[in-house]
C-alpha cells in the first residue's frame, strides 16, 4: 500500500475542504477501500476519515421517516432500525460481525458495488441520498457498477428512507465472499410496490418494473406467476450463469413478497 | 512517522505509525505483540480480529491511526492476571478447540465478542457468529463446543470429562 495522509476531521465541512485536495478521498469503515488500497488500486495521498464526525452517526425516525447518518455502521443500523425491520435485517445479514462493526452505509452506497446489499434497499425504499450539497432520489443514484451520481469529493451524510406498509430483502447466499450472489429487496407503499434487484445485472442495481406492476395491483406472490426475467445483461460468473441469476431474481421475489405480506 | 497512543489491555502505549500502518501491524511489528495473527490480509479470514472500543474487528483492515485514543483488547488481554488461560481460552483447550491455532486469536477473540452480549448462545448463534472466523484445520465442531462450554452450557456431544 502506497503511504497517505492520514486526516481525521471533527465536522462535514472540514472533511469536504480537505477531500478538495488532490487525491483526496473519504475514508468510511475501510472494509471495502482499505483492500483495495493493499491492490494498489487505489493510492490517495491523503485520507480523511469520516467515522469522527459527530452529527454523521446515528438512527433517527420522524413521522413516516427514519433517517440514518451517512457514517452509521451496519452493526448499528442493524441494532436500531427497528421502526424498519426489513432494513435492520438487511443491515444485520452483511458480511459478518467484524465487518458490521466498521462497515458504513455512505461507505457501500458510494462504493456501489454490484452485490452489495444496500443499494438494493435505496431503490427498493426510493430513499434519499443527501449529501453535503444537496439531496439526490434513488432513482437518480445509482449510475451501474461501481458508479454514483456523486461529485469528487461530495460526501454521503445521510439517507432517508420513507418507512413501508410491508418489505422484505432476501438475499442469495454466495458463501465464499458473504455477498449476493442475488439479492431482490421489495417494499409496498401505499401509492404502489417497488421491487430492487442486486448481484444480478451487468448494470449494477435496477428496479423489476413488471413485477412491481404486478405487484402494486395484487400484493401476491402468486401475481408473479406469469412473469420471468431475460437473462440479457446479466452478470455471468463462476458462481452463476446469466440464466441462473434471472431464474434467481424471481424465486427471490416470490420469496421477499411471502415474507412480507 | 506519528506517534500513536492507545490503550491496549489496560495499559497505555506509544509505537510510531505512518498513516498506511495496520492496527494489526502496529501490534505485532510496533509493540510485538504477536498474539494477534495476520492469516490472509484480505479482510477474509478473522485470524487479526480484535477488540476496539469493546467491538470485534479486523485488525488488518483498520489502520492504527483509527484507534488512536481506543481501547483495543487482544488475546493477550484474554488470560486470567496470574498468567493462567481465561475462560474462553481454557475451554478451546479443554474441548479440543484447535489444531495448528493459527486461527484461535481471532476465535478466541470473536467468541468473547458474542458472548459479552449473548451469554448463553445457542449453538446456530454461535456458528452465525463466527461467518467471519476460518478454521482451515478443526472443522468447527470443537470451536462451536468450546464457545458452548465456556458459556456454561451443555456441550452436544462432549465426552464427559473424568
Ligand atoms: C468480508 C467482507 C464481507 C462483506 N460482505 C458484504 C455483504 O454481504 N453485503 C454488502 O453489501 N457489503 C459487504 N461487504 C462490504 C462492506 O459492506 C463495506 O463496509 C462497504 O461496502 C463499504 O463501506 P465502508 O464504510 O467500509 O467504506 P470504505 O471502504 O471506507 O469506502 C468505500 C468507498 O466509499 C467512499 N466513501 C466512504 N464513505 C463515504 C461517504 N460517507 N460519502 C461518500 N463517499 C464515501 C470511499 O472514498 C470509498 O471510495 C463486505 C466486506 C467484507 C470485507
Ligand atoms: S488477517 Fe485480517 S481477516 Fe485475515
Ligand atoms: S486450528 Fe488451524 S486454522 Fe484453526
Amino acid at each position: 500500500m502506497h503511504n497517505f495522509d492520514f486526516v481525521s476531521p471533527s465536522t462535514v465541512e472540514e472533511a469536504a475542504a480537505a477531500l478538495q485536495g488532490d487525491e483526496a478521498q473519504a475514508l468510511g469503515g475501510g472494509q471495502t477501500l482499505i483492500p483495495t488500497m493493499k491492490q494498489r488500486l487505489a493510492a490517495p495521498t491523503t485520507l480523511v476519515s469520516l467515522t469522527g464526525i459527530a452529527g454523521m452517526s446515528g438512527v433517527s425516525s420522524d413521522g413516516g421517516a427514519l433517517t440514518i447518518g451517512g457514517a452509521t455502521t451496519h452493526a448499528t443500523v442493524a441494532d436500531q432500525a427497528g421502526a424498519y425491520p426489513a432494513l435492520a435485517a438487511l443491515a444485520g445479514g452483511i458480511g459478518d460481525p467484524a465487518v458490521r462493526n466498521r462497515g458504513t452505509i455512505g461507505g457501500s452506497l458510494a462504493n456501489n458495488d454490484p452485490s452489495a446489499c444496500y443499494p438494493s434497499a435505496v431503490l427498493g425504499s426510493g430513499a434519499t441520498v443527501v449529501t453535503n450539497t444537496r439531496e439526490i432520489a434513488a432513482d437518480d443514484f445509482f449510475d451501474g457498477m461501481f458508479t454514483t451520481a456523486l461529485d469528487e469529493g461530495e460526501i454521503i451524510t445521510a439517507v432517508r428512507f420513507p418507512v413501508p406498509q410491508a418489505a422484505s430483502y432476501q438475499k442469495f447466499l454466495q458463501p465464499a465472499s458473504r455477498f449476493a450472489l442475488t439479492g431482490v429487496f421489495v417494499a409496498q407503499y401505499a401509492d404502489g410496490v417497488r421491487v430492487a434487484v442486486t448481484g444480478a445485472s451487468e448494470g449494477g442495481v435496477f428496479r423489476w418494473s413488471e413485477a412491481e406492476a404486478a405487484l402494486s395491483a395484487d400484493f401476491s406472490a402468486g401475481a408473479l406467476d406469469g412473469l420471468s426475467v431475460s437473462a440479457d445483461g446479466m452478470i455471468g460468473d463462476l458462481h452463476g450463469t446469466p440464466e441462473y441469476r434471472a431464474h434467481l431474481i424471481k424465486v427471490l421475489t416470490k420469496r421477499a413478497v411471502s415474507a412480507a405480506a | 512517522m506519528a506517534t500513536i497512543t492507545m490503550t491496549v489491555n489496560g495499559s497505555e502505549v506509544s509505537a510510531e505509525a505512518e498513516g498506511r500502518t495496520l492496527l494489526s501491524q502496529y501490534l505485532r511489528e510496533g509493540l510485538g505483540m504477536t498474539g494477534t495473527h495476520v492469516g490472509c490480509d484480505t479482510s477474509q479470514c478473522g485470524a487479526c480480529v480484535v477488540h476496539v472500543n469493546g467491538q470485534a474487528v479486523k485488525s488488518c483492515t483498520m489502520f492504527a491511526a483509527e484507534a488512536a485514543g481506543a481501547e483495543v483488547t487482544t488475546v493477550e488481554g484474554m488470560a486470567n492476571a496470574d498468567g493462567s488461560l481465561g475462560v474462553i481460552q481454557q475451554a478451546f483447550q479443554d474441548h479440543h478447540g484447535l489444531q495448528c491455532g493459527f486461527c484461535t486469536p481471532g476465535m478466541v477473540m470473536s467468541a468473547a465478542a458474542l458472548l459479552k452480549d449473548n451469554p448463553k448462545p445457542t449453538e446456530a448463534e454461535i456458528r452465525d457468529y463466527l461467518e467471519g472466523n476460518i478454521c482451515r484445520c478443526t472443522g468447527y465442531q470443537n470451536i462451536v463446543r468450546a464457545i458452548m462450554a465456556a458459556s456454561g452450557q451443555e456441550v452436544p456431544g462432549a465426552i464427559a470429562a473424568e
